[in-house]
This record gives structure tokens, C-alpha cells and sequence, in this order.
């Protein structure tokens, strides 16, 4: 125990570990802020849809050499969440084949993009680092973490401000409609919100692990609580206390980052639902 | 000039008409009963009046500077999902919404109205309760209570009277007269035909493809629709 502490302290000295402490509970704060409202307005599927079309920027972004691809990432994604969200909600099955489409076909020609114009030898790391995280958040530049505290700070600001709104509109879009709040308005508020999100937690997890951020804690919460400020507050708590831990471990014991932190998540989810079932007993 | 007029309109879902020809006014503290027999597109009308949905043809025109955050709901049925996180308190305040403008929360009035409402509807004691694990008739209050927090000047009302027990729905008839009194302006779709004859000032009685009559209740009572309608007691049609 004395060793992993001493070993810790050795570690946080340096600053790419502060910044990557940093960074990982502002991401993993964010983006369980909306978790319950993705969850229940079955957004998380295009949250998904997202971070494929996010792979895709990235890709043409590399191939570019772009020096700070969120530039090109972060409009693309919002650009997409909203066009997404318009085609959700016309009809339904249409919406999700489109979405699938999308997300797919963002996907290969994103690793098509890398392949021909890569000038990397070391391809399939990079793939892999883009998917699943491993690597970039350890390698943050200081542009990066200050971009990643102020769009965090915009989001929890915008979520404040909004968070009643987004409760009516989340809870019954026709009441809140007829009663005079403009639930499109809103919708497109959560559509931009998630986009900023999943282009912040490509750093931390990778663009293939991002729904299990949204989505774990949100779910670990509803086990418990009941009422959607109680299970707010819990989600945001169980994410980041999550995401401190797989950072924690993944220093100590070398594991990827992003898998750790979700692997943190799956069992934070396990010890709610065990805690759920033994309360309704 | 009524507060709410409907001109020829013609309603319906994917441009097949549901009911056409509907054309009826409601000034302002009038209690407006729509019966009619299932599917015959009273909720269609309610859900066209709040620009949930647009007509096929014709218009709703609104008087007297009626926007819509001075309107009052309660759908019939609330698509809520299984396991939403909600607790009965935040479902009614969420009626006290649209007095709030742009300010991110709720003042101490407006907690009030909502905590008064709860109180006379009965459910402020089970204010903490978690919505989706509440009877039915529990979940109708709770809507029922956040419909009179949104209300300032019309209230519309999908059958209020669903899943009530008897003495819930005589107090829910009771409160909604002491609104009207006040100068809530009333509509209604009600399956209870003995309840909208009496409480009523208004009846629009809505056929399988038009309406069969709209007018005051003393007409409809004389009309012979309306003694057929009302004589059976609501039941049957
Ligand atoms: N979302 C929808 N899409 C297509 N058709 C619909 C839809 N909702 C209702 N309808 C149809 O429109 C007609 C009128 O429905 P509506 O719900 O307005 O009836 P209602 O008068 O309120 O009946 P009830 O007394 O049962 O509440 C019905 O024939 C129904 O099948
Ligand atoms: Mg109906």
C-alpha cells in the first residue's frame, strides 16, 4: 500500500498526470450529466451514431495534419447531431437507418481516409489509440486541457441553466410544448451538448467507448434513487469517483486508460444494482 | 372577440381526415364540454387547438392575446417511460414552468402554487413518491395538479375524470367550477355526459366524420342529439 502511494506521488509530479487527472473527471462529470436524459430519450444510440462520425473527422483530420484536430472535429460533430436529430424524429425506422448509415459509413471511410494519407508506419496503433483512447489523454497539450475546462465549464453552465427545462421537456415533450416551452429549442440545445461531449471523451475513452461514459452511471444511479435530481447528483458522483479510479489504476498497474475507467463503470453499475435489489427486498 | 375560434377546420393524421368541418368559438370563461364517441377525434381537436399538431385545413385563432404559456393541459395519456426518475413534486412543478420566463429556478411563489396544488388534489403526502410507482389514479392527480400550476387563463382537460375514484373526480368537478368562476376559461372532453350537463355552459358534441352540434347546454338538452346523447346517461355511445 505504502509503495503504490509512494509510487502515485512520484507519478503526480509530473504535469501530464495532473492534466490527464484533470481532464478525466471534468469529461467523466459532463458527460454524466445527461446520461439519465440520453438514456430516457433514446438518444444514446446516436450518441453512438456520433462518435463514429467524430472517427471520421478525426481521420480526415490526421490526414490533413491538422496540429489541433478539434477544430475540424468539433463542428462536424455538432453539424451531425443536429442533422441526426432532425431524421430521428420524421419517422422512426427511416431515422435509425439513417443514423446507422451515417455512423457506419463514417466509420470506413474514416479508416479508409487513414490508411491512404497516413504518413504514420504505425497504423494500426493509431486506429486504435482513436478507438479506444489508450494513449491520448496521457499526451494532452496545454491548449487542450484549457479547451477541455472551458467547453466542460459551458456545459455544466448550460445544463444548470437549462436543468428544469430539460427535466419538462425530457419528462412529457407534448405538455411542455402546449404549455409554452419550445421543446425543439431545447432538443437542439441537448443535440450541440452531446456532440461537445462525445468530442471531449474521444480523449478518455476513445470514440468506440464513449456510450459506456453516458451511460453506466445514469443507469447505476436509476437503481437506487427515484426522483431525477437525486439521480443526477448520484450519476455525476458515480462517474467521477469511476473515472478517478480507472485513472488511478491505469497508472499503477499500466492498463489502458479508457477500458479501465469503463471497466470502473461496469462495476460501479453491479454494486447499484446489488444495493437496488437488497433496498426493494 | 372568443378567446379561441376554430374555422373550418379538418383534422386528422398523415392527410386523412379524422373530423372536418369544425367550426366553434370559446370566449373567456366559458366551460366547454367535447363529447363524443371513442376515436372520433376529440383529442385529435385538443392536441390541434395547442399547436401539437397542425390541421389539414382550416385555422385555430387565438383572441385576446392568449399565449401559450398561459395554458393549462392534462393529456389523456403520458408516454412516460418505464423507470423515469421523477418524483411527484418535480412532475407538478414542472407546471410552474412557463410563469418562469428565463430564470433557472423556481421562486418561493412559485413552490407554493405547486404545494398548493398537491394539497388539494390529496397527493401532498405522497410528494416524494416516485411518479412511474404510483395507481393510476395517483398519476392522474399528479398531472391534474400540474395542469392547474400552468393554467392562468384557459385550461384543457382530456379526460380528468379517467381512473379518478368517486369521490376524487366530485372534488376534481368542484375545483375545476371554482376555477371557471374565477375566470378560467374551461374545455373539457369528458366521457361522463351527466357531469358535463351539469357542469357545462358549452357542449360540442363531435360525430363520426363532423360535428353533430355545438352550442350552449340548454340547446344541446333541447336538440335531439342532445336528448338522446344525454338520456343515455353517458353510457353506451
Ligand atoms: N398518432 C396517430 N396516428 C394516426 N392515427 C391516429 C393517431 N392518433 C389517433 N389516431 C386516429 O384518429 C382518430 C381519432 O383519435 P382520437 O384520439 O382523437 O379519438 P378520441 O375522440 O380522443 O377517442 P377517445 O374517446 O377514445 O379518447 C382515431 O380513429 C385514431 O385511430
Ligand atoms: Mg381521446
Amino acid at each position: 500500500m505504502t509503495t503504490a502511494m509512494n509510487q502515485l506521488t512520484l507519478y503526480f509530479q509530473f504535469p501530464f498526470v495532473r492534466y490527464a487527472m484533470i481532464v478525466g473527471v471534468l469529461i467523466a462529470l459532463c458527460s454524466s450529466l445527461l446520461g439519465v436524459t440520453l438514456v430516457l430519450k433514446r438518444f444514446s444510440f446516436i450518441g453512438d451514431g456520433l462518435s463514429h462520425v467524430a472517427f471520421g473527422a478525426i481521420a480526415i483530420a490526421t490526414a490533413l495534419n491538422l496540429t489541433n484536430s478539434f477544430l475540424l472535429v468539433l463542428p462536424v460533430t455538432i453539424i451531425s447531431a443536429i442533422l441526426l436529430l432532425r431524421t430521428g424524429q420524421n419517422t422512426k425506422i427511416k431515422g435509425d437507418a439513417a443514423i446507422a448509415m451515417i455512423s457506419v459509413g463514417a466509420l470506413a471511410i474514416g479508416y479508409l481516409i487513414m490508411n491512404l494519407f497516413a504518413g504514420s508506419s504505425n497504423l494500426a496503433g493509431d486506429v486504435c489509440a482513436t478507438l479506444f483512447g489508450s494513449t491520448s489523454i496521457l499526451t494532452l497539450t496545454m491548449t487542450e486541457v484549457w479547451l477541455c475546462v472551458i467547453l466542460s465549464a459551458l456545459v455544466i453552465a448550460v445544463f444548470v441553466l437549462f436543468y428544469h427545462k430539460i427535466f419538462s421537456v425530457t419528462f412529457d415533450e407534448d405538455f411542455a410544448t402546449a404549455t409554452g416551452t419550445n421543446a425543439k429549442t431545447y432538443n437542439l440545445i441537448l443535440a450541440v451538448i452531446i456532440a461537445v461531449i462525445i468530442v471531449l471523451a474521444i480523449n478518455l475513452v476513445g470514440t468506440l467507448l464513449i456510450a459506456a461514459l453516458v451511460v453506466f452511471p445514469a443507469m447505476s444511479a436509476m437503481r437506487v434513487f427515484k426522483s431525477f435530481k437525486s439521480v443526477t447528483i448520484c450519476s455525476v458522483g458515480v462517474s467521477v469517483v469511476c473515472a478517478a479510479l480507472g485513472i488511478l489504476i491505469s497508472i499503477l498497474a499500466g492498463t489502458p486508460v479508457g477500458s479501465t475507467i469503463v471497466a470502473a463503470d461496469i462495476a460501479g453499475f453491479i454494486i447499484f444494482s446489488a444495493f437496488g435489489f437488497i433496498m426493494r427486498r | 372577440m372568443p378567446q379561441l375560434s376554430c374555422q373550418d377546420l379538418c383534422l386528422g393524421y398523415e392527410g386523412k381526415a379524422v373530423v372536418s368541418d369544425l367550426t366553434f368559438g370559446v370566449c373567456v370563461g366559458d366551460y366547454l364540454c367535447i363529447v363524443g364517441e371513442n376515436g372520433s377525434g376529440k383529442s385529435t381537436l385538443m392536441k390541434t387547438i395547442l399547436k401539437l399538431m397542425a390541421p389539414i385545413s382550416g385555422q385555430v385563432l387565438t383572441g385576446d392575446g392568449l399565449a401559450a404559456n398561459e395554458i393549462g393541459y392534462l393529456p389523456q395519456q403520458t408516454a412516460v417511460q418505464k423507470d423515469f426518475p421523477a418524483s411527484v413534486r418535480e412532475v407538478v412543478r414542472a407546471g410552474c414552468l412557463n410563469r418562469r420566463g428565463m430564470r433557472p429556478f423556481y421562486n418561493k411563489s412559485e413552490k407554493r402554487i405547486a404545494d398548493d396544488n398537491m394539497k388539494k388534489l390529496g397527493i401532498d403526502s405522497i410528494a416524494k413518491r416516485c411518479y412511474r410507482e404510483l395507481s393510476g389514479g395517483q398519476q392522474q392527480r399528479a398531472l391534474l395538479a400540474r395542469a392547474l400550476c400552468a393554467t392562468r387563463k384557459i385550461l384543457l382537460l382530456d379526460e380528468p375524470a379517467a381512473g379518478l375514484d368517486p369521490k376524487a373526480s366530485a372534488e376534481m368537478y368542484d375545483l375545476i367550477m371554482a376555477l371557471n368562476s374565477g375566470g378560467t376559461t374551461i374545455i373539457m372532453i369528458s366521457h361522463d355526459i351527466a357531469a358535463s350537463v351539469k357542469y357545462a355552459s358549452h357542449i360540442l358534441h363531435i360525430g363520426s366524420q363532423s360535428a353533430l352540434f355545438f352550442g350552449t347546454k340548454a340547446d344541446y338538452l333541447g336538440s335531439e342529439i342532445g336528448r338522446i346523447y344525454a338520456g343515455l346517461g353517458g353510457e353506451g355511445i
